[in-house]
């Protein structure tokens, strides 16, 4: 793969990542516990529709054929989207959402702040911008998780069943493969590595003071960085994709 | 409107509590259009009124983020994702606004979130009726919006100082909103014929229940004078309605979509609009609960109200916790 390839591909990961898990929090809407929590849930979905609309653009330009964030929102199939499968798992509760959340943002603030010391200038920008709203997002999400933890009998051991269920898709965040080895020689990219560090450093701290248990790293799933889904991932795409396919080349 | 429960009449209002003294005050303060304050006297009737009247526009705003919900997931661009999202967030927002401007007048959010759950409180008539098509989400803008503006730019000026300067902050986000849905309709109206056809679609359907939100005809409402005597209504619902139609009517003939009463025509004479006989029938069946989506929209919040439950009580443990740790 070119250099220029893994940087579209990379920047498409991103993207992905963003568009997938918004699309599960707006399902979420009209859902939330309180009304408070309503407005935080939507404040922080159009956070990431925002950061996918950066990145799928930043990715047309790069790509040079003329395609826009539509393009690659509506019009790519199922084994083209590269999202991580933590963040297509479906919403369950509120301590499952939360728990995808809380892990997901703990690695994905780390991933960031790495990503705006890089050298290619576009991700850097994005990179930039979108980490002042993940790590307000990051604080929610452990303020959440220590309430839910430390709250009820019951919210304890829910949250627990949560941390443990969705442990599994947390293995895929930090395997690298060729993209993300390219993206770390070419433009001194992220050190994965190095993020899972510091991600299981925060995991830790804030799975301590909630007094849950730490999960065992045990079997992890992955595939999705490379296409390969799970059967959620599908439907989620018919729905938010149909009316781009069903009448294909309109202005909305 | 957002708050035409009201026009249906309550025995509780009746009764008014003061002295003739107190009473010839506080009107004479109305009259030289004073704010009324939360710490003033006022009447128990002229509270309890502002009470269901806040509380109602309240759980409309709640309500109304069911049907947009309903098209988020399935936006048809990133960009009208996003608006959506941000519109269906600002009504939220309006929602928790008018609550805890209520809150002022001595009622909890707890209060009257349970009265909404349990059906004893209203919301407005139009967030019964489903969004069965994209177009749908432009005409709630534009029409929804719309009506709710006429209402809340006089309410910008109504006697209760807290609900008065909530609504001058509602008022900017709903035309922005308004806007919005316009714009939607516009892109569609000048896009492809099966485009425009779900513009036409969406307006058949969402035109007389627009119109139904002002409310009863004035000779059938119920509180009209009172509330029109101590300025938190400005306008009676049939002025209001007229101007929407005139306005309104215009913005359609824009988009080049007909406006679905065989008796709208312009009367030369007054300038305005006449038009058809609303089907007060299905006015009534909708405020009564009897509309295509009450049950749908009444059994959501209450699920999502349950379901969140142990949530709840989980903060409210943890806090107490914490309360109890900070003391020790
Ligand atoms: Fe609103
Ligand atoms: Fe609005």
């Amino acid at each position: 793969m070119s250099n220029d390839q893994a940087l579209i591909n990379y920047t498409l990961r991103l993207a992905d990542n963003a568009l997938i898990l918004s699309q599960r929090m707006i399902e979420l809407v009209a859902a939330a516990p309180e009304l408070e929590e309503e407005l935080a849930n939507a404040n922080f979905a159009l956070d990431f529709i925002g950061q996918a609309r950066l990145f799928y653009s930043y990715a047309g330009e790069l790509e040079g054929k003329g395609r826009g964030e539509d393009d690659f929102a509506f019009m790519r199939d199922e084994n083209e989207f590269c999202n991580l499968l933590l963040l297509e798992q479906p919403n369950g509760h509120f301590g499952d959402a939360l728990v995808r959340q809380f892990l997901f943002e703990a690695f994905y603030g780390h991933l960031l702040d790495a990503l705006t010391h890089c050298s290619d200038k576009g991700l850097a920008e994005i990179a930039a911008r979108a980490i002042k709203e993940v790590k307000y997002h990051c604080r929610h999400s452990s303020q959440w998780l220590v309430r839910l933890g430390d709250g009820t009998e019951l919210s304890h051991e829910c949250v627990q069943v949560s941390l443990d269920d969705v442990w599994r898709y947390t293995g895929e965040m930090f395997v690298a493969d060729e993209i993300d080895t390219a993206i770390q020689e070419n433009i001194d990219g992220p050190d994965l590595g190095a993020i899972r560090a510091l991600w299981k450093r925060d995991v830790e701290k804030t799975v301590a003071e909630a007094t849950l248990r730490l999960p065992v790293d045990e079997w992890m799933a992955s595939g999705g960085k490379q296409g390969q889904h799970s059967e959620h991932l599908g439907f989620m795409l018919a729905e938010m994709q149909y009316l781009q396919r069903s009448f294909p080349g309109e202005t909305w | 409107m957002y708050t035409q429960g009201l026009d249906q009449g309550d025995k509780e209002t009746q009764a008014s509590a003061g002295t003739p003294e107190q009473l010839a005050a506080f009107q004479e303060r109305i009259d030289a259009e004073e704010k009324i304050e939360a710490k003033d006297w006022m009447p128990e009737a002229y509270r309890r009124t502002l009470i269901r009247q806040i509380s109602q526009h309240a759980h409309s705003e709640v309500i109304g983020m069911q049907p947009e919900g309903n098209w988020l997931t399935r936006a048809p661009s990133l960009k009208r994702k996003a608006i959506l999202l941000a519109k269906v967030q600002d009504e939220g927002g309006h929602g928790l606004y008018l609550y805890s401007a209520a809150e002022t007048l001595g009622i909890s959010r707890d209060q009257m979130v349970a009265d909404l759950l349990s059906g004893k409180a209203k919301y407005s008539s139009i967030f019964n009726y489903p969004t069965v098509n994209w177009a749908d989400i432009g005409a709630i803008g534009w029409l929804v919006d719309g009506a709710a503006i006429m209402n809340q730019i006089p309410l910008c000026r109504c006697s209760y100082g807290p609900y008065a300067r909530a609504m001058v902050r509602v008022c900017k986000e709903e035309s922005f909103h308004q806007r919005q849905g316009y714009e939607l309709l516009l892109t569609l109206c000048r896009g492809s014929a099966e485009q425009k056809a779900m513009a036409q679609d969406a307006l058949n359907r969402w035109w007389w229940p627009s119109l139904m939100m002002f409310g009863p005809n004035d000779s059938e409402s119920k509180h009209s004078a009172q509330s029109m005597a101590w300025k938190i209504k400005r306008f009676s619902n049939d002025e209001l309605r007229q101007k929407f139609v005139d306005v309104t009517v215009q913005q359609a003939e824009f988009l080049g979509i007909s406006v679905p009463d065989p008796d709208l025509k312009l009367d030369k004479k007054t300038g305005h609009y006449t038009f058809g006989e609303i089907d007060w029938q299905e006015f009534i069946d909708v405020i009564a609960g009897n509309g295509p989506c009450n049950k749908q929209r009444l059994e959501k919040r209450q699920k999502a109200h349950s379901d969140g439950e142990w949530v709840r009580e989980a903060a409210q443990a943890y806090a107490s916790k914490q309360a109890a740790r900070a003391a020790a």
